[in-house]
């Protein structure tokens, strides 16, 4: 059982949970028989219906090559960007049809901010980093900026560090700071849902620890959906927990079920280290 | 829930597999001493042989190295492996079968300094308690516990949970004997007195095969049957 002084985690959730996802209530991304092609020989998502809960860590894990970036991509429709790419089924979230013609797909990924596993810091100063995303939104009151810059910083733990060399350029930072501010830079638009795209496997352990942390402070205000390798940390982070392979969902249960009882076989067989 | 449909692929690490298979190993190992420890000390009751009650209570020491040797494993394992699933719960219920087995070491040692008494303390009130049937049934709980364990047998192991009712029941019919006994004959009451402890101790015995069913429960179907009513402890399981 993930265990983790700081990390207080209501141990009937999954229970609870289950009953409200039943009734729609508490879902935040609502997926329903979504398929995912890369080409038409490539079948990338096959099938997956999924309900994330709102202000949790859901994290997804499975082999290389099993769709859960793939699937994340999807949030933020960052799969538009590859030719040929197209999807089947639906993704809503807070009840918008996030596929929809109507949608804005500038202001989906502003609700839907993604960090990737490499920190990519503009190279600008961190100060402009963090007030880009309101720069592009034609917000340019200093005093404005000031105060959002700050609290990003200070929401993702790098106020500290960072305070007394805001104009310094960000790549002067360290790796573990880089991506503590990319996630800066993603809160800084108040995004609803926060995709971590393996965001701690190039960082040393301490880094990693520091962002495991950050998640754990983040989930009370956004949904937190993470891609991780590090089974360990999916166990240590995450409220919830997808396993998927070959492009399925194979299971989805709350993190305390998955990692100590889970009800497939597949699933038992990739966390204990048995697959292959 | 059988374990023979549901055999578990090898881990990817060799090394992780055996370092488990030794575990288990090992601990049933330690069941195995502890079963003749507690055969041995029945039978220095039985026949209230102070040599071999000696020996029994001697050997204690070796079940307690074996049990801090195996917890120390467990300790690695948790701390180099992180298992998960179905390892970490049979982790789990090494380190806590292990203390239900030591115990049981604790038990047959006081059996064993019982029969010690018994045998200085010379002619012995005939028919006072049948201890041979208590002992078998109690050493057959602990042979099928351990049995259960071994095959991963959830419903073997809700069947010795069961059987510890009838040991309660023997004892306390053997409780209202001796205090009949006591009633009867005060001069016998410091012999008898000696007896009720050694039965005591086999019951408690039967408790602790008890407790490592519930262990081997826990491992098999992941769920925790502690202080449940055995009748509810199937449908538990497969809810």
């Amino acid at each position: 059982m993930p265990m983790n002084e700081n990390n207080e985690r209501d141990p009937q959730a999954g229970g609870n949970f289950a009953d409200k996802v039943k009734t729609g209530s508490d879902a935040c991304i609502d997926i329903k028989k979504l398929n995912l092609y890369y080409s038409k020989d490539i079948h990338a998502l096959r099938d997956i219906s999924l309900s994330i809960p709102r202000n949790k860590v859901t994290a997804f894990i499975g082999p290389s090559g099993c769709g859960k970036s793939s699937l994340l991509r999807c949030f933020n429709r960052m799969n538009d960007l590859i030719d040929d790419c197209h999807i089947k089924g639906k993704i809503r979230i807070d009840g918008d049809d996030i596929y929809d013609k109507r949608i804005d797909v500038a202001d989906l990924r502003r609700r839907v901010g993604m960090v990737f596993q490499k920190p990519n810091p503009f190279p600008k100063s961190v100060y402009e980093n963090v007030a880009y995303g309101l720069r592009i939104q034609g917000i340019n009151s200093r005093r404005i900026l000031d105060e959002v810059v700050e609290d990003a910083l200070r929401a993702a733990a790098l106020w500290d560090e960072v305070k007394d060399r805001l104009d310094d350029s960000a790549l002067e930072l360290s790796g573990g700071q880089q991506q503590r501010l990319v996630i800066a830079r993603t809160i800084a638009v108040e995004p609803e849902v926060l995709l971590l795209d393996e965001p701690a496997s190039s960082l040393d352990p301490i880094s990693t620890l520091r962002i495991e942390e950050l998640i754990n402070e983040l989930r009370a205000s956004y949904s937190i959906l993470i891609v991780t390798h590090n089974m360990q940390q999916a166990a240590r982070v995450s409220d919830f927990a997808a396993f998927m392979d070959m492009g399925r969902l194979v299971e989805f249960d709350s993190t305390n079920t998955l990692f100590t009882n889970p009800s497939e076989r597949q699933t038992e067989d990739y966390i204990t280290g048995r697959y292959g | 829930m059988d374990a023979s449909d549901d055999k578990p692929r090898s881990h990817i690490s060799q090394q992780f597999n055996t370092d488990l298979e030794d575990l288990k190993k090992h601990m049933l190992e330690m069941g195995g001493m502890v079963e003749k420890q507690f055969s041995g000390a029945m039978q220095a009751l039985i026949e209230a042989d102070s040599t071999l009650g000696e020996r029994i209570a001697a050997d204690d020491d070796l079940l307690d190295q074996m049990e801090m040797k195996i917890d120390e494993e467990c300790n690695l394992i948790i701390a180099r492996r992180q298992p998960a699933a179905r390892d970490l719960r049979l982790v789990l219920a090494i380190v806590k079968a292990i203390r239900d087995l030591e115990r049981i070491g604790d038990e047959s040692s006081k059996i064993a300094k019982a029969a010690i008494k018994m045998s200085e303390q010379g002619e012995f009130p005939e028919g006072i308690v049948d201890f041979r049937s208590l002992g078998d049934k109690v050493q057959r709980m602990v042979h099928r516990a351990l049995d259960s364990f071994a095959r991963y047998d959830a419903d073997a192991a809700i069947a010795v949970v069961h059987e510890d009712k009838s040991v309660d029941n023997d004892y306390a019919i053997a409780m209202r004997s001796m205090v009949t006994f006591m009633m009867e004959d005060p001069s016998t009451i410091s012999k008898v007195l000696n007896v009720l402890w050694a039965l005591r101790a086999v019951e408690r015995v039967g408790d602790h095969a008890k407790n490592i069913c519930e262990h081997v429960i826990y491992m098999v179907a992941g769920t925790d049957v502690r202080h449940l009513n055995p009748n509810k402890m199937s449908a538990k399981i497969n809810a």
